[in-house]
């Protein structure tokens, strides 16, 4: 047997039963990779549930800084019964297996190309733990001691990191730092020189942080000056509220601990966008967080947002769907439900963040958005990207940077306006006019909000003619959007040929990971990462440079490439669609083999068939 | 078009503290049906904000969807008004009074906007204490769609339809008392002497003030088997009190007969006197509101006037502990921590 043998680039397994702890001791793990210096990417892939599921954290180490999934398993901590053959199949020949052995193997476990690493953890445990009740939370640190010592790491980035976490209550350090030197221990006396997998401190990572989608957007909406929230709790969605409720209570208070924010638990998301929209229409920045069910509800709201015009940001963190589906798993199939949310004729702007970095950025621009567009904005982030941890520069904020607050007529501007205010008199011809708000002034500037057909000064109309215009200025409003929404990010390879690639969100680090093994086997794509919709004409422009190009999505229907088709006019041949839909995060393996299967298909000769 | 207003205005017309006259206070011309019972609150809308002298500029006015809900523009025309979708007022209004604690905020719904489309966001804005007037034009029928039954139509009644209400009918009132609004009060189109004190009360008052207004549909609903309509109401409705609202500046000069009257102080000073026939109501007690309100149900009378106050409830700002300064005039110095933060933060990431 061929053990597998790498430094700094292997992909580790953590199979575990939710609830029990294993959470925080296999972020601890990961940190500690971080702090090593080596990028790494941690996954969490767990059950819509509390406690007694399976669940599993999955952890990348790569030296050459992929982040996305690479696809299979070198390493496999196996501490759950209920799926210890599942894992024991799914290990790459060559790989390590973990496991409890204070239970004896069935006979399914006689793999040959494997090496198993028998730890009585559970033994162990119940030896050297007096408090029974603590035994299960620190079985998961002892395992990671033996992870430790069998990735030969720097055992005191370990024990550094506990002493940190725990900082406030020593008394907690010291049971686990124990658990972490006996897993280190017996692995040192039974297991020496046995796993070939190893990390090494490295320099890879600078100024990097380690952090999640769903803190970078709540940061963002708070270095935007957002001040309304409305939500509604739902995964994987929430902790996008929890954390802004964290930082405004932190950073947000005035000289008497009140808060300059205002966070509103609602009754359902029909109410949670109520909410935001009416502090919206009331000149505060607002904005709501949701996932795929909460957008099926906001429906009718963002209908009345889109032809009232009041800005507002709206978070999807996207989950599997449709229906309830997969509440813990990621997919980004809420693509076209965003992009045409609502009856009539209805588009959406919508912007597409692959990391934390960009969820900042992204969340604070969407308030500019928004306000300059008055009109809906919706940040399409997802399960992997929000709660998910992952290896990114830390931000920086121009504090020169001025707040983009749209058309809005203050009290002076109201008095100098030599004609009658018209809420919606597109005076400039970009389809956006200007808006008051309420209390400004006691004469001029009210005017009446519907979301029934209105004219130019508000007015309720059934003239079919004005009701017409105000619909071709939606559209006139729908092209100044495609100046003001982030353009792609291309990349054109020099030998690349009529090939192309697009994708978006959190199918990018895999997607791109995935044309470096696809450019090894002599195929070369240039590629279009999509940041926003509306599409401008850059995006027309590269897919039209090319004869066939490949959509990768996150979702079973193609949801991008019918987005693209419908938007851009291309025909159905030339947008090849590859997915990946099973609700973990799409991997690189995946891509490079689905493409190169397409490739095949495509090239084979048709034998004549028109 | 029920009525047109001439636009010539009288220069001996009555002037309020701010120099206004009550023709300040208008709005559009009403395309409701003649005779509409809403119409005739908007009138006691606008005559309560004239007394009470509130700059229109400084009130928003919020509805859903259905007759009452087109009545915001029948009032106030200086004021921002905002006609939303059905049943979602309460929320729309929630998130405008987050960014500005300043305003006075009136809420226009009616039977079918609140008590079934919009019933959830009714309970959770009063139960939220949200300070606001929440009225609801209340005809125990779906106008806008010609006639049908709505949620508060009484069991047996029958509309022109003829066909009787088979289903228990919502009390919103009742149920506004047991989820802790802080102001109850039920008037009658027809009374314009007793609703428009209620109003000036439920605008003085800090917190979630219901207004629930029976104002007869004359088209679909103003029938003799009809519970709702405008003979029924006369027939049978009795009035908790009368009472007077003695705003903060003015000195009281008329003199209560003892243990008759009842006097409540809002939150800015505010005196409601209550001169009540039955001497047991206490209008502070929520128990005695649902008491008063079951006993007239089953004598099958409707008990009218202000049901229930409770001065001492925080709303919603206090709750949540926001700055005094509204959210929406908070500048960007005052919003944004700035970079040198964001680098503090990001300590924790690493």
């Amino acid at each position: 047997m061929k053990k597998l043998t790498r430094v700094n680039d292997f992909v580790i397994r953590f199979a575990n039963v939710n609830g029990s702890g294993s959470a925080s001791a296999n972020n601890l793990f990961a940190k500690a990779v971080f702090r090593l210096g080596v990028p790494v990417s941690p996954k969490n892939i767990f059950p819509s549930n509390i406690q007694g599921l399976p669940t599993w954290y999955e952890v990348r180490v790569s030296e050459q800084g992929y982040l996305g999934r690479r696809g299979g398993y070198d390493f496999i901590v196996a501490v759950n019964g209920q799926t210890l053959e599942k894992d024991y199949d799914d290990l790459l020949p060559g790989g390590y297996f973990l496991y409890d052995s204070t239970r004896l193997l069935s006979d399914h476990f006689k793999r040959k190309d494997i090496t198993p690493i028998g730890i009585p953890l559970t033994d162990i445990c119940n030896r050297e733990i007096e408090n029974p009740k603590l035994r299960p939370l620190l079985k998961n640190i002892l395992y990671v001691g033996a992870v430790a010592f069998l990735l030969d790491m720097d055992f005191s980035v370990l024990t550094d990191s506990i002493t940190k976490q725990f900082s406030k209550k020593p008394k907690l350090a010291e049971p686990n730092i124990r658990c972490l030197e006996l897993g280190f221990d017996y692995a040192s006396k039974h297991f020496s020189d046995v796993c070939k997998l190893s990390v090494k401190r490295s320099d890879k990572l600078s100024t990097h942080i380690l952090m999640d989608g769903n803190s970078a957007t709540a940061l963002g909406a708070v270095y935007s000056g957002a001040t309304v929230a409305g939500w509604y709790p739902i995964t994987p969605s929430t902790s996008v509220i929890e954390a802004f409720d964290k930082f405004t209570r932190q950073y947000r208070l005035d000289e008497s601990k009140k808060r300059k924010a205002a966070i509103i638990q609602a009754e359902d998301e029909l109410a949670a966008l109520g909410i935001a929209i009416g502090a919206s229409w009331n000149g505060a920045r607002a904005f709501t967080a949701t996932s795929g069910p909460g957008i099926s509800l906001m429906n009718e709201l963002l209908g009345l947002a889109y032809f009232t015009e009041i800005p507002v940001v709206l978070v999807n963190v996207q989950r599997a769907g449709p229906s309830t589906g997969m509440p813990t798993r990621t997919q980004q199939s809420d693509t076209l439900a965003c992009a045409y949310a609502s009856h009539g004729d209805t588009k959406h702007v919508l912007l597409f963040p692959c990391d934390p970095t960009e969820c900042f950025q992204m969340a604070a621009d969407s308030f500019d958005l928004a306000e300059s567009l008055q009109t809906p904005v919706i940040l399409m982030s997802d399960l992997d990207l929000g709660m998910n941890d992952h290896v990114c520069l830390p931000m920086e904020w121009d504090d020169s940077r001025k707040y983009c607050r749209g058309k809005v007529l203050d009290r002076d501007q109201l008095d100098s306006l030599t004609q009658d205010f018209g809420r919606y008199l597109d005076t400039d011809g970009d389809g956006v006019c200007y808006r008051t708000i309420p209390g400004t002034h006691p004469q001029k500037g009210a005017f009446f909000t519907r979301g029934s057909s209105h004219d130019e000064y508000a007015g309720y109309t059934e003239d079919t003619d004005v009701y017409k215009q105000c619909m071709e200025r939606l559209s006139q409003k729908w092209e100044t959007a495609k100046t003001l929404v982030p353009s792609p990010r291309i990349k054109v390879q020099d030998k690349a040929g009529d090939g192309g690639a697009i994708f978006y969100g959190t199918s990018t680090h895999a997607a791109y990971e995935a044309m470096e093994m696809l450019d090894k086997k002599g195929i070369a794509l240039d590629t279009m990462r999509l940041r926003g919709f509306p599409f401008q004409n850059e995006v027309r422009e590269f897919i039209d440079r090319h004869e066939t190009l490949f959509v990768i999505e996150q979702n079973r229907d193609g949801q991008m490439r019918t987005l693209l088709m419908n938007e851009l006019g291309f025909a159905p041949d030339k947008l090849i669609s590859i997915t990946h839909i099973d609700g973990t995060p799409i991997d690189a393996r995946h891509i490079c083999q689905s493409i190169e299967t397409k490739l095949t298909q495509t090239l084979t000769p048709k034998g004549g068939a028109a | 078009m029920s009525s047109r207003r001439p636009v010539f205005r009288h220069p001996d017309l009555p002037k309020n503290d701010l120099g206004y006259t009550r023709r300040d206070y208008e709005g559009a011309d009403s395309t409701l049906c003649a005779g509409c019972g809403h119409d005739s609150i908007s009138n006691s809308i606008i005559q309560a904000c004239f007394e009470l002298s509130i700059e229109p500029h400084r009130v928003a006015k919020l509805s859903g969807i259905g007759c009452s809900s087109k009545t915001p523009a029948y009032f106030l025309r200086r004021s921002h008004g905002f006609n939303t979708v059905h049943g979602r007022m309460p929320s729309i209004t929630t998130g405008a009074n987050m960014a500005n604690k300043e305003l006075l905020y009136i809420g226009v719904s009616g039977d079918g906007d609140t008590a079934s489309i919009g019933m959830g966001q009714f309970v959770h804005v009063a139960r939220r204490n949200l300070n606001m007037v929440y009225i609801v034009m209340n005809n125990g029928c779906y106008g806008l769609t010609k006639g049908q039954d709505s949620a508060t139509a009484d069991k047996g009644s029958s509309s022109r339809k003829g066909r009787p209400n088979a289903f228990e009918a919502i009390d919103l009132c009742e149920m506004a008392v047991q989820l802790g609004a802080g102001f109850v009060a039920r008037g009658f189109s027809g009374d314009k002497e007793q609703l428009v004190p209620i109003l000036k009360a439920a605008m003085l008052h800090k917190g979630f003030a219901l207004v629930d207004v029976i104002s007869p549909c004359v088209t679909f609903n103003n029938n003799q088997t009809s519970t709702k309509s405008y003979q029924w109401v006369r027939d049978h409705m009795e009035a908790t009190a009368t009472f007077d609202v003695i705003p903060v500046r003015q000195e009281i000069t008329a003199q209560y007969e003892k243990g008759a009257t009842q006097s409540v102080a809002l939150h800015d000073g505010t005196v409601i006197h209550l001169h009540k026939s039955d001497n047991s109501f206490d209008v502070t007690d929520r128990r005695s509101a649902v008491n008063a309100l079951e006993n007239h149900r089953e004598k099958g009378q409707i008990l009218t006037g202000i049901l229930h106050v409770n001065q001492t409830l925080e709303d919603t700002h206090d709750i949540l502990e926001t700055t005094d300064k509204p959210l929406n005039q908070l500048t960007q110095k005052e919003l944004c921590p700035g970079n040198q933060t964001l680098q503090q933060i990001f300590e924790n990431y690493r």
